[in-house]
């Protein structure tokens, strides 16, 4: 086959291997279905990070001052929908995940590549939906949509917001059904399930919750757009209807979606900690169990979502014990990473600090959601900027930070080249940095009685010094997050070519060349090796250059 | 490729079955059984359902036994939010 | 082992033009295809399932109401829409056994039969529908839905409730009605290639995950017809 690489004398990687526009657009290749992805995922994270930046203006004074009210009910709403739908959800899963887990488990691509292409184009369309609803005017329901609000009393763009998360929806569904079908039939010989990486273990946990709970949700939006539409009653208290029961729909996904944000942050965390630790995972199959468990338990705790929004006493109390009963397998994989790192030979390069990172700060946010799973302390703390700094702490201390380390330990199998690591380190630190000056201060001020959503505090003009250290604070992320976008683009062109290894990792995906041919492997890879094989590697994580 | 290939009179019998519990419901329903009338209508709704997926969807001769949980998981699932949700419906009068 | 792919390099099997590039072999591919369509439905079976959950609630509450409601749809349209089909399932049944056979014409018999049937539950449905717009029972300005609750002659039916009764009437069998057309217009696909004998023993992988779908279609109507139609209809 006559390639362009072949035309030029050069090895042919899955970059190379075609040129043109139709080459990406028609690509079934999951590396460039990745890398498509990349693109997409990252406009709509600094779509979001817009309109955080907005809101957190809003926030530096105590009056409302910079836009209106209704305008601050459309930041946050479409902070939260954007950030969530078309950031958070697809972001590792769909980058990441798509790119490794063949090369990972040995295969030449995922079970059904056509599928693949399918789910970026729902993404697409997904996402040109929302940004009309955005030129438009936006939607002001806050991103959790609650009736009778969004389905009776606003004239905003809910449907179609609605009909973009609901396309979106369904390629979040196709990815996890591919993944599924992929792990299980696509190994290669000698990949028995109890030597996968565990980055594959997260991505088969978080396709199980893609795949039942995102249809619910689907149907939800379903229902909602009807309800406006046809002026129905199911969700409508002055016809009969239970606002209740579109929170019950609602949280029943939207509860295990963060699930499926952290999970595979957590599969990206075990890699990066082995690898510079130098040591196999600290209880392996804990580990694998503990994803699935994260999974299963997570989809019987979503009305802790609602104590306060009128469900019985006797159903807040199963709730509220089921949710404690979900921060278990969390913290046994905290336990199991600094057990890891115990008497390993730790070297501090930037994938690491971003674990470090990511290890202290969802530990602190997963434990601040003991207190909400709490119904006493919920009762004076919900709707605070206290939830506000729990989810963030997960969401940005967690799965940004996961997500960032992976792309700086993945990123010379991806592109074949080096990033600047002073500049990968500079950034991780700002990162850090910043994000505890923006969120701290904000359990502070949910503690003291800040609501959330509300753009006017001048009735508690005491709050504004913590507001402005947010601000701040926000600033500094801001700079951190654009440092990598700046260097990875910079490494394309004139970063130092990496090679095949350049951690001397374990793993399938190390074993093949920087970027990978288009069809992985050579010759198929017969597995006889555990995972985490480092006590087999003799030599260290190289010094950084 | 060594599937199972399901006989003709099988396939006719599942589908007289399935017509004969389609009757029985709608006989049922004429009968006054209380509230086990959604039991019944449920109970046979289900034997029809499963003779559905055992014969014609093949799913008793599959060697793959994974198919299996994957349509347990999923019922299991589908109780999970129906019975969570009515925890909360049915005990919202309780004192 | 059961769990690992067979993944020999077998060239025999690369000859089969049905056989995808990143699949080792046949059966690998087949068995792909078949788990794929299973895991796909656990979907399906979630996105219906949250409108059973919104039905099941609104049962509890509005029992009354809704038997009111479903006494007014027809037994005999539902009933016959049920054994409709009913009868489909067994024709798209026997047009996969028919290419594990290798008799095409009966594949393509049995595969045109199904869709026949399909047409005929969506015909019957409109008539339904209409009968529903006529009688002024369809949501919205102009519902009209006088009398009283099944038993109780003193209660009469709460207009607002019987509302969200015929809201989930329609939007679920309008949902099951969607997924029907797709599953003919799947069907009329996979008719035209079994036209040009492209399936037989040793490939009839879309015809199986085809009839699965439409298998799964038709369990979502069992359960519906009696959920719907049958609510105390002994009073």
């Amino acid at each position: 086959m006559a390639t362009a690489a072949v035309e030029t004398g050069e090895r042919e990687t899955y970059l190379n291997r075609e040129y043109g526009i139709k080459s990406w657009l028609l690509t079934v290749d999951h590396k460039r279905i990745a890398l498509l992805y990349l693109m997409s995922i990252t406009l709509f994270f600094f779509i979001g990070g817009f309109f955080a930046l907005l809101i957190r203006l809003e926030l530096l004074t105590p009056a409302g001052d910079l836009v209106q009210a209704d305008t601050y009910n459309k930041l946050f709403t479409m902070h939260g929908q954007v950030m969530v739908f078309f950031f958070l959800i697809p972001a590792v899963p769909a980058v990441l995940g798509n790119f490794l887990i063949p090369i990972m488990i040995g295969a030449k691509d995922l079970a059904f590549p056509r599928i693949n292409l399918l789910s970026w184009y729902l993404y697409i369309i997904g996402g040109v939906l929302m940004l009309y609803t955005i030129l438009n005017g936006g939607v002001d329901t806050g991103w959790t949509f609650y009736t009778p609000l969004s389905t009776e009393f606003l004239n905003t763009h809910v449907i179609t917001a609605g009909l973009a998360i609901f396309v979106a929806g369904f390629s979040s569904i196709l990815t996890g059904l591919n993944f599924v079908v992929t792990t299980h039939r696509m190994r290669a010989p000698g990949m028995t399930w109890s030597r996968l990486p565990l980055f594959v273990w997260a991505h088969y946990a978080t396709s199980i919750i893609q795949l039942l709970g995102t249809p619910v949700l689907a149907i939800t939006l379903v229902l909602v757009v009807c309800e406006r539409l046809f002026h129905l009653g199911i969700f409508n208290p002055t016809l009969g209807g239970d606002p209740l029961l579109f929170q019950h729909l609602f949280w029943f996904y939207s509860h295990p979606a963060v699930y499926i944000m952290i999970l595979p942050g957590m599969g990206i965390v075990s890699e990066i900690v082995c690898c510079f630790s130098r040591k196999r995972i600290f209880g392996y199959q804990a580990m694998a169990l503990a994803v699935l468990g994260i999974a299963v338990v997570g989809f019987l705790v979503w009305a802790h979502h609602m104590f306060v929004a009128g469900i019985s006493l006797y159903a807040a109390m199963i709730f509220s014990l089921l949710s404690y009963f979900v921060a278990v397998p969390s913290a046994i994989k905290v336990f199991n990473w600094t057990s890891t790192m115990y008497k390993g030979s730790i070297t501090y390069q930037t994938p690491m600090l971003y674990a470090f990172g990511f290890i202290g700060l969802f530990t602190m946010g997963g434990l601040t959601g003991l207190f909400l799973a709490s119904l006493g302390v919920d009762v004076h703390v919900t709707d605070t900027y206290f939830v506000v700094a729990h989810f963030h702490y997960i969401m940005v201390g967690g799965m940004v930070m996961a997500y960032l380390g992976g792309m700086h330990f993945w990123w010379p199998k991806i592109s074949g080249k080096m990033y600047p690591e002073g500049w990968g380190r500079l950034a991780a630190l700002l990162v850090f940095v910043g994000f505890n000056l923006t969120f701290f201060p904000q359990f502070i001020l949910g503690y003291l009685g800040m609501p959330r959503r509300y753009w006017d505090y001048s009735h508690s003009p005491e709050f504004q010094i913590l507001n402005v250290l947010s601000t701040a604070g926000a600033t500094v992320l801001a700079v951190g997050y654009l440092l990598p976008m700046i260097y990875f683009l910079w490494s394309m062109r004139y970063g130092k070519p990496a090679p095949a290894n350049p951690w001397n990792a374990a793993g399938l995906e190390w074993m093949i060349p920087s970027p990978p041919p288009t069809f992985n492997f050579d010759l198929e890879p017969v597995v006889t090796w555990e995972a985490y094989n480092y006590d087999q590697i003799k030599e260290e994580v190289p010094v950084a250059q | 490729m060594s599937e199972h290939i399901s006989s003709l009179k099988l396939y006719i019998g599942i589908w007289i079955a399935l017509l004969a519990g389609t009757l029985l419901t709608v006989i049922a329903a004429g009968i006054d059984l209380g509230p086990f009338n959604a039991v019944v209508a449920l109970t046979i709704a289900t034997i029809k359902a499963t003779l559905v997926v055992l014969f014609f969807m093949h799913v008793k001769y599959a060697h793959e036994k994974f198919t299996k949980v994957v349509i347990v998981s999923a019922l299991f699932w589908l109780a999970i939010l129906l019975a969570l949700s009515m925890a909360d419906y049915t005990t919202r009068l309780w004192t | 082992m059961p769990n690992s792919p067979v993944a020999m390099a077998n060239h025999e099997a690369h000859d089969n033009p049905a056989l995808l590039h990143h699949f080792a072999t046949e059966q690998q591919q087949k068995d792909a295809a078949s788990l794929g369509m299973w895991v796909f439905l656990a979907t399906e079976i979630m996105f219906f399932g949250g409108m059973f959950c919104a039905y099941l609630v609104y049962r509890y509450w509005y029992f009354g109401d809704f038997g009111a409601g479903s006494q007014s749809l027809s037994v005999i349209l539902g009933g016959t829409n049920t054994a409709v089909l009913i009868c489909s399932s067994l024709t798209v049944a026997l047009a996969v056994r028919a290419a594990q056979l290798g008799q095409q014409k009966v594949i393509v018999t049995c595969l045109i039969l199904t869709m026949i049937l399909g047409c005929v539950f969506l015909g019957i449905k409109g008539v339904e529908y209409h009968d529903k717009f006529v009688e002024h029972h369809v949501p919205g300005a102009s519902f009209h839905f006088p009398g009283h609750i099944p038993a109780h002659p003193d209660v009469p039916i709460n207009q607002q409730h019987a509302q969200i009764f015929f809201s989930l009437y329609f939007i679920m069998t309008g949902l099951h009605a969607l997924h029907m057309i797709v599953g003919v217009g799947l069907f009329a696909y996979i008719t035209y290639y079994a036209l040009h004998k492209r399936y037989g023993p040793h490939y009839y992988t879309p015809v199986e995950i085809a009839g699965l779908y439409w298998h799964f279609v038709d369990i979502i109507w069992i359960y519906l017809f009696p959920l719907l139609y049958l609510i105390d209809r002994h009073k």
